[in-house]
């Protein structure tokens, strides 16, 4: 195969295998991960010739030698890691992991159960919702994940309990050397329950590479309510390609918001939303902010199978100097699945003439009595805007932030958490480049 | 306060702006009036900075700094406030966050220090009240579905609050009923002093009978043809631009 001529990973990655530790694990979980390694070698890593990857070239980030997995557990996070983390003033309940490692939680409600999903095999529930999503074993990175994966969490809340804080999700990932990483996840609401992540994913240390390769599965049971935030604020020479897999039941609520913010050198959130059942919700909403020669690629696929269905998406991204956007929101209707309302819309602001984004809405559909939309829109910031902001006294760099903040401020204002709110508008305000409002406000 | 000397400017590549001359002293109030196409907005929006006005001759002086070498915000900040015509929207920008941050921006260049949220607050709802503005609008988004009177009175309390030497008023009586221009010239005779100064541009000699000017000027065609006081205005409503259009059109016979 040409691929284990261009990528010298991918030997790596065959003796990786071999060597990863599944001791311990029921024979169904060997199984799987045997499977998908027989289907990542088949499959190996996309090129430009998959269609879903036709922005996004990996094969620049592969180059390294990457530990695979080994040298991960040898970490700890340090202070500043877990400061780049820190959402001021919300009350959570806090996790924290190293490379995929939970260290000590906090004390937790009874109802919610939180395990390494290493241990997880002592669960019954694991067995049946591990890997039984489809996507999760038939593209390249997923495949190579459940092979391979090294740690990662088993979060499930019981049926009808509601969590009263947000649970905080500090993924911190930290090498000395280039390291290739499988953090593996599965979260299970069960019927009935609420529950409110906020996950965020932190690095350090540029000088070595860190590849991480995220999997996490989401079961949202009837009637269950799951409001999941995803922060990702990495370093650069992290590289995160990063999955999501969801599974909805009848009546479940799903909202997802993903925030990519500067200097990771890529992002790939592959969110992919399988509607198995009537009448759910499923709310999209995504920010992505690119500096400098980030790669930021968001691909999203929401499955309607049953009628009924209700979702509803809307990315914004910002891209300064050289970085590059993608995005691609594929929402696929099945001749069954009467009666769907689908909307989506993705808008972009470009504030560099090098700046790139590639955005494609793809609406598959089988039915016909159907509501569905889309737009796409690309656009620089109102020239009539920012002369009005002027005009009233404030700096060019200050009138740039503000509007960039009102630009996202359909996606923002979608957020419950208000400290969230306002950790991401600070977020944003800060990388506005050369913004000096803070400075100045302090005379 | 202001001297404009032989102010020349185009857009484009249509010279609209020909040989503009005005002084305008501290505690007089200024009108320009003049037909459609005359000039009159374009003065403004050169005086304030818009972008793709280029100016070919001419100097403006604001109490001895020259304002056209200076960006829009630092005209801003030495005290030039252009009331818009058409107040842009702009959602997600919080009305009241925006005039905080414009405040504090002129403060910082006047080196004096910024108001804290209680001041801020306790001088926002007095001027509210100044200029009958509504406590609601004041938290919503930029003019974000305002009507067109409410976008009008926002101007006129962003004035207020921001307190500028110059204010400069671009057909802020037009779109206005009898109720709002009561309330929109009310709000500006309460903030006129001998300190500061207003150019009111205007079609109609209905915002003057509200505002009373010291001196009116007729523009047209880039020009400023005709100088007096209020009974210009008034000679003006009564006989319209035609007359003073055949007059000047016979003069250099």
């Amino acid at each position: 195969m040409t691929k284990e001529v261009t990528i010298p990973l991918y030997n790596d990655l065959v003796n990786g295998f071999d060597h990863t530790n599944k001791y311990g694990e029921a024979d169904t979980m060997q199984q799987a991960r045997r499977n998908s390694f027989e289907k990542f070698k088949h499959f190996g890593f996309p090129t430009r010739r998959d269609e879903d990857w036709k922005y996004t070239t990996v094969t620049p980030f592969l180059q390294e030698q990457y530990h695979i997995n080994g040298i991960a557990k040898e970490a700890s996070a340090s202070a500043g890691l877990l400061q780049q983390a820190t959402i001021p003033n919300l009350d959570c309940y806090q996790l924290v992991l190293v490379n995929g490692h939970l260290q000590e939680g906090p004390e937790l409600p009874s109802f919610i159960k939180v395990h390494s999903i290493k241990e997880g095999y002592r669960q019954a529930s694991l067995g049946k919702y591990f890997a039984k999503n489809n996507a999760a074993t038939t593209q390249h990175f997923a495949a190579l994940n459940t092979a391979l994966f090294s740690n990662g969490l088993f979060i499930e809340i019981d049926a009808k309990a509601i969590l009263d804080k947000p649970l905080h999700i500090v993924h911190t990932y930290t090498s000395i050397a280039n390291l290739f990483i499988q953090p593996r996840h599965l979260i299970v609401v069960h019927t009935g329950a609420s529950l409110s992540i906020i996950e965020s994913i932190v690095s350090d240390n540029p000088s070595s590479k860190i590849f991480i390769n995220s999997l996490t599965e989401v079961v949202v049971e009837e009637n269950a309510f799951f409001d999941h935030y995803v922060l990702q604020t990495a370093q650069k020479g992290t590289r995160l390609v990063n999955q999501t897999d969801v599974s909805q039941k009848r009546h479940s609520v799903y909202s997802n918001y993903t925030f990519c913010m500067p200097k990771a050198d890529l992002i790939r959130n592959n969110l992919n939303i399988a509607l198995d059942d009537d009448q759910t919700e499923t709310h999209l909403y995504g920010l992505y902010l690119g500096e400098d020669q980030q790669l930021i690629d968001n691909h999203s696929l929401i499955h309607h199978k049953h009628p009924h269905c209700d979702s509803n998406e809307i990315y914004k991204g910002v891209l300064l100097d050289k970085a590059t956007g993608v995005f691609n929101g594929k929402v696929f209707v099945e001749p069954e699945a009467q009666k769907t309302n689908a909307f989506q819309q993705n808008n972009n602001l470009l504030l560099s003439k090098k700046a790139t984004i590639n955005t494609k809405p793809q609406l598959e559909i089988f039915a016909d009595d159907v509501k569905c939309s889309h737009g796409a829109t690309v656009g620089q910031l109102s020239k009539e805007a920012m002369f009005y902001l002027r005009s009233r006294g404030v700096g060019e760099e200050a009138a740039r932030a503000l509007l960039v903040n009102a630009f996202a401020f359909d996606v923002t204002e979608k957020i419950k958490i208000t400290e969230l709110e306002h950790f991401i508008n600070d977020l944003i305000t800060h990388h506005i480049p050369g913004n000096k409002f803070e400075a100045s406000e302090v005379v | 306060m202001l001297t404009i000397k032989n102010l020349n400017a185009r857009v484009e590549d249509k010279q609209i702006l020909k040989g503009i001359n005005l002084k305008v002293n501290a505690g007089e109030v200024h009108a320009i009036m003049g037909p459609n196409g005359s000039g009159k907005s374009s003065l403004a929006s050169v005086l304030a900075g818009r972008e793709n006005y280029e100016v070919l001759e001419g100097e403006v002086d604001l109490d001895g700094k020259d304002l056209l070498d200076m960006s829009p915000e630092d005209r801003a900040r030495e005290g030039v406030f252009m009331a818009f015509q058409y107040p842009i929207e702009i959602p997600g920008v919080s009305n009241i966050n925006f005039l905080r941050t414009a405040m504090n921006e002129i403060r910082a260049y006047r080196k004096l220090s910024a108001l804290d949220a209680k001041q801020f607050l306790k001088l926002s709802k007095e001027r509210q009240k100044l200029v009958e503005f509504d406590a609601k609008l004041v938290n919503r988004s930029l003019n974000e579905g305002f009507s067109g009177g409410e976008k009008k009175r926002n101007e006129i309390f962003q004035l207020a609050m921001l307190e500028p030497k110059l204010s400069i008023l671009d057909e802020t009586d037009s779109g206005l009923d009898i109720d709002a221009l009561r309330i929109v010239s009310n709000g500006v005779n309460k903030l006129r002093s001998k300190d500061n100064a207003f150019i009111l541009i205007t079609h109609y000699q209905r915002l003057l009978e509200y505002i009373v000017p010291d001196f009116v000027h007729v523009l047209y065609d880039g020009r400023i043809v005709k100088s007096g006081t209020k009974e210009l205005a008034l000679e003006l409503e009564e006989k319209g631009y035609d007359w003073l259009k055949e007059s000047l059109t016979e003069q250099p016979a």
